[in-house]
């Protein structure tokens, strides 16, 4: 078969590859400088050295114990954050789509409060590093993710009943409901004792640092499922671009991508949610951000937020390590704080960042 | 040959949009959809496509019945340009692409693009191949989404108001590729007009639509000044001016 060849149209896929290996490299320098950085410095002569089994002992305990869960935490909730966020607001059609915007977050919170509050999942004082433990994380880990599924589930329980819902009217019911998570959590907590109170605002500011290897593997095979997932229906994607009737002419089945597409979205981001607490904003600002170099094209845009989102979150939780070390600023906070001005300037500069 | 029996289609129990709607059309030949504001053209071409599933009714296209076709079969035969295509931040080459969906498994090969390349060459939009789609005009953008349906290689083409938003020489000039791609590839294309002098000049047949119903469908001989009065409400001339038919509203004569 004849190549087909033209100039321009390889200049932009160019631009488009160089954008996600620009991000890619940036990932992994970050995640080197990420798992380097902390009480302990490690450089990275010592850091790679570690990580192939040499070095000091306690340079690999280090390393491996509570850089290294660190690192890749931020890594994959990010990614799992961001590739959710460049979905949904695809198949919703709605720039503000998010899981922090849909109620996924706040049925995790709320989750999190009941897991915390009357399952007793409950805390034990100060302890270790942090200000306070969670006594039992599988319980409130277990209760985040199904209330931050919760929300979706209706959304998509509502939209089979009522076939003629458009998107618009799925994203108000991810608000409305989000807003009762939020009453909810403030009920549960209006009732709950100091210590237990203490937990569960501790678990709504959200901490990398808390989580294990096997969390960590339950996470990677979930975030490269949903990914895989994603990429295998990027081309409906850009035909949901072109519209709903048309996309339908292209032969996609758009109510099942949308609600398949949710479904994907919300068990990948509420499993992230529900391990790391709440990490606002990542879902919204990492598409956003990639979509002005490569478009609404979602053949690049899903790899792209993906690591454009564990790009934003390992930057996030540097800087709330180091800003006041040692004390470890919220990494929620953080994410707020640099994804609102950025968001913010995003569409004051325009551009590809629709809105 | 493409025949449409008996569609029907309501969105609430109570009224029907289209009831009981059928035509039939030879290959090669562009049909007219006619008829006022809310007659239901568009719900019929969507019903066609079945963007919208009918109550009933068959699309026979080549002896192949469309509507129990699955969804990415029916795509392979059938294309849809909407009225007002919307933006987005796709190129227009990539926009163009998506007509290739239907055929592609996994990524779009060489074929593909070239395919895609020829459609966008055809409309006369080689130079906008890299810009964004946000950022052509309504006429423009309305050249891509047939450009699009171009590149899908259908055998029935259904465009509703394909030259709503083209300037006076772009109307005429998409007509006219609408016309010869039909008559090339010996395929069917269904346009949904409001331009009686278009349709007129470009179309083989003719489908008044009025109240949900056929209200008379044909070749040239059903294009007459009674047929458009009584479905448009207004009084019309049709005249010949050196050879060309043009239809002359007198709207401001009482029926």
């Amino acid at each position: 078969m004849k190549e087909f060849r033209h100039p321009g149209l390889d200049r932009l896929r160019k631009k488009k590859l160089l954008c996600l290996a620009l991000t890619l490299a940036l990932l992994v320098a970050f995640a080197l400088v990420s798992a380097g950085t902390g009480s302990i410095r490690l450089s990275p002569g010592e850091l790679l050295s570690a990580l192939f089994g040499g070095g000091e002992a306690a340079a690999r305990t280090v390393l491996f114990e509570i850089r290294l869960p660190r690192t890749l935490a931020a890594i994959l909730v990010g990614a799992a954050l961001g590739m959710s966020g460049a979905v949904m607001q695809c198949v919703l059609a709605n720039p503000l789509a998010s899981a922090s915007t849909l109620g996924v977050s706040q049925g995790a919170a709320f989750g999190a409060a009941v897991g915390i509050i009357v399952f007793g999942g409950g805390a034990v004082g100060s302890g270790g590093d942090y200000a306070v433990q969670i006594d039992n994380p599988y319980i409130v880990t277990l209760c985040a993710f199904v209330f931050g599924s919760a929300s979706t589930a209706v959304i998509v329980a509502i939209s089979r009943l009522r076939r003629d819902l458009g998107p618009g009217a799925l994203v108000l019911a991810g608000v409305a409901l989000s807003s009762l998570f939020t009453g909810g959590s403030t009920l549960l907590q209006y009732f709950a004792d100091d210590t237990k109170l203490g937990a569960v605002v501790f678990w709504t500011f959200g901490d990398l640092g808390g989580t294990n290897w096997g969390e960590l593997a339950l996470l990677a095979a979930v975030t490269a499922a949903s990914f895989a997932y994603f990429m295998l229906r990027r081309w409906d994607y850009n035909a949901l671009g072109a519209g709903s009737d048309t996309a339908s002419s292209l032969g996609v089945n758009v109510r099942a991508v949308t609600l398949a597409g949710m479904a994907v979205c919300t068990a990948a981001s509420a499993l992230a949610v529900s391990f790391v607490g709440i990490i606002s904003f990542i879902g919204l600002v990492a598409p956003h951000a990639m979509r002005r170099f490569v478009g609404d094209d979602y053949r690049w845009l899903l790899p792209c937020s993906a690591a454009g989102g564990a790009l934003l979150l390992l930057l996030a939780d540097l800087v709330s390590r180091v800003l006041i070390a040692p004390v470890i600023l919220p990494v929620g906070a953080i994410t707020s704080f640099l994804g609102a001005p950025v968001f913010l300037y995003l569409l004051l500069k325009g551009g590809a960042a629709r809105a | 040959m493409l025949e449409v029996r008996n569609i029907s289609f309501g969105y609430t129990s109570e009224r029907l949009v289209l009831d009981s709607v059928g035509f039939t059309a030879q290959p090669g030949e562009v049909v007219a959809v006619l008829g006022n504001n809310g007659a239901g053209k568009s719900t019929l071409i969507k019903c066609m496509d079945r963007i919208l599933t009918p109550r009933s009714g068959e699309v026979i296209s080549e002896g192949q019945e469309l509507l129990s076709l699955g969804r990415r079969e029916l795509a392979r035969v059938c294309a849809y340009v909407p009225q007002t295509p919307p933006g987005g931040t796709l190129t227009v080459f990539d926009s163009v692409l998506l007509g290739r969906r239907p055929h592609i498994t996994w990524d779009a090969s060489p074929h593909d693009r070239e395919v895609a390349m020829e459609a966008l060459g055809r409309m006369g939009l080689d130079g906008l191949a890299l810009r964004r789609v946000d950022e052509l005009s309504g006429g423009e953008r309305q050249k891509a989404a047939l450009a699009r349906a171009l590149a899908q290689e259908p055998r029935l083409m259904l465009l509703d108001e394909p030259t709503s938003a083209l300037d006076p020489h772009n109307q005429h000039e998409t007509m006219r590729v609408v016309r010869e791609l039909a008559r090339e590839k010996n395929i069917c294309a269904v346009c949904i007009l409001h331009d009686l002098n278009l349709a007129v000049r470009y179309c083989d047949r003719f489908l008044f639509l009025r109240g949900a119903r056929v209200f008379a469908c044909g070749g040239r001989e059903v294009m007459t000044s009674e047929n458009i009065e009584e479905v448009y409400g207004m009084h019309v001339h049709i005249v010949d001016y050196m050879g060309i038919p043009l239809v002359v509203p007198f709207p401001e004569i009482q029926l």
